[in-house]
């Protein structure tokens, strides 16, 4: 990546438990215990059912590329945003790293690549979860 | 209660300005108020409901109405993102059914070419999971063609075929910001700016506005002008919600659509005019297949051909050339789609894409960011004879 702005995210309550999971390499998400269903991004509340009986859930930090579009003007262009379902169910809106973004596409097998956000090289902030394709 | 007839659209405005650089936004919606108020033949005091969204500066409806200096019963500051405004004809039909107001002034105005325009509201719950992803509207809107491609085989030829048409409609509004016609060829050789989306995908930022006049039934009958009708109107939001069984290829006038639709008692076959907000090519493919004008997946096929093109084309769209040719104000598109559809049930479309014997038209868009969370308003039109 280039000189593009990371700008940290601001954990909160509902939240600091998924960037706290990042730093060790982790990405968790949240599931439901009354419906069942996991969800993207963390909720206090499941979006599903409405139930407030939401846990952590450990990912395995794998998916697939559901889409992708590689951004060719601006700060730090040229970089690829792109949603990743995950294995677990859920899609997350993230970026692609690789050494060759014109290589990236649909139904490619992904792992998570945690990238320091700017704060971070300061110890002020938590990582993001990048992924990259993972060869499999 | 419906809305089928249950309120008319007596005045129209579009600003002519495109580049505003020594004007105030609030002169400019006040411009755009009085330009609509004037098409109706109405003024200022006999507005008694006042619709904004957040492109009117200051508090809510607030600062503006005072600016303004008008005294009204009913507010609405309903906020959609670019399809706002045709919400707020809808809106506005609601509370004159209801006898909360009698005459509705709905504007937008705003110079983002001009002056430093905030985009982003803070505190968003997704802001933390989404600000460093760097989605930009031309990610955003590439993401749902990316995959509609993938799904559909849709092409990138297909897509601008939409940016083609509108181009030959724009060559006949003398205030268009590109009244050049363009080709496919032109369209896919412009720079790529985020895949699949090339610059000439892309609808054009232009400082400017709009206004319209809604009016109850009895009141525009007592009005010098052609009276244009709502008969339906539908309105959706749509977004990952949890991220389970994430679809970009369909848009939330899925839903909007078939309300509106259902609502006016037409089908998408009877619409002899459609003004489909063109942020980008893509959203009009999406919404094109969301309101039935064809198949899921067949758009591309659909818009081929220059069949958008009035007079040739199959489903005349976007005469006045829409937001990739003519205008979109403030990044926001839905003004501009009702005030043109108005344009074209009167007969006062530019002589060259006046659509013969328009009667029944659609204005339809989308808000917010169609690859991550937008709403959707459709508004069905019919002319009164």
């Amino acid at each position: 990546m280039s000189a593009r702005k990371l700008s940290a995210p601001q954990p909160n309550p509902e939240t600091q438990t998924f960037w706290d999971g990042l730093g060790e390499g982790v990405l968790r998400i949240k599931t439901c215990e009354a419906c069942g269903k996991p969800h993207y991004y963390p909720r206090h509340v499941c979006p599903h059912c409405g139930s407030d009986r939401t846990r952590w859930l450990e990912t395995a930090g794998r998916g697939e590329i559901y889409s992708l579009s590689v951004m060719r003007r601006g700060e730090g262009a040229p970089f690829a945003v792109a949603y990743v379902v995950l294995d677990e169910g859920p899609a997350m809106l993230t970026n692609l790293v690789a050494d060759d973004l014109d290589a990236l596409a649909i139904g490619q097998r992904v792992r998570l690549a945690p990238q320091a956000s700017d704060a971070e090289a300061t110890g002020d902030g938590p990582s993001l979860p990048f992924f990259t394709p993972s060869g499999d | 209660m419906s809305l089928r007839n249950a309120a008319c659209i007596a005045g129209a405005f579009e600003h002519p300005t495109r580049l505003a650089p020594d004007m105030t936004t609030p002169q400019l919606h006040a411009e755009c108020a009085a330009g609509a108020l004037a098409d109706a033949g109405l003024s200022l005091t006999d507005v008694d409901g006042y619709f904004c969204a957040t492109d009117a500066p200051g508090f809510g409806p607030i600062s503006m109405i005072d600016y303004l200096g008008l005294t009204v019963r009913h507010t609405d500051s309903t906020e959609m993102g670019g399809c706002t405004y045709i919400q707020h004809v809808a809106h506005a039909a609601e509370a004159i059914a209801a006898g909360k107001c009698s005459v509705a002034l709905i504007a937008l105005a705003g110079r983002p070419r001009s002056e430093a325009v905030q985009r982003f509201r803070p505190g968003a719950p997704e802001a933390a999971f989404e600000q460093w992803v760097g989605l930009t509207n031309h990610t955003s809107y590439g993401m749902c063609a990316a995959r509609h491609m993938h799904d559909f085989g849709t092409t990138s030829e297909q897509l601008a075929w939409i940016k083609v048409a509108a181009s030959h409609h724009a060559q006949h509004n003398p205030h268009a910001m590109l009244p050049k016609v363009v080709t496919v060829e032109e369209v896919v050789n412009s720079p790529m700016i985020a895949d699949p989306l090339h610059r000439l995908d892309c609808c054009v930022t232009t400082d400017g506005g709009g206004a319209l006049v809604v009016v109850s039934p009895e009141i525009a009958k007592t009005l010098n002008r052609p009276v244009i009708s709502l008969l339906g109107a539908g309105e959706a939001t749509k977004g990952p919600s949890g991220g389970l069984g994430l679809d970009l290829t369909v848009s939330a006038a899925a839903q909007s659509g078939p309300r509106a639709f259902e609502e006016a008692g037409v089908t998408p076959a009877d619409i002899k005019y459609a003004s489909i907000y063109d942020s980008f090519t893509i959203t009009v493919l999406m919404q094109l297949e969301d309101l039935g004008f064809c198949a899921k997946g067949e758009g591309g096929k659909f818009v081929a051909d220059g069949n958008l093109i009035s007079g040739t084309g199959k489903l005349p769209f976007n005469t006045d050339g829409g937001g990739l040719c003519n205008n979109h104000p403030m990044f926001r598109g839905g003004i501009t789609k009702v005030i043109e559809a108005v344009r074209q049930l009167r007969g006062e479309a530019a002589p060259a894409v006046q659509v013969p014997n328009c009667d029944l038209a659609v204005a339809t868009g989308i808000g917010g960011s169609l690859g991550a969370r937008h709403g959707a308003a459709t508004i069905i039109l019919e002319r009164q004879s």
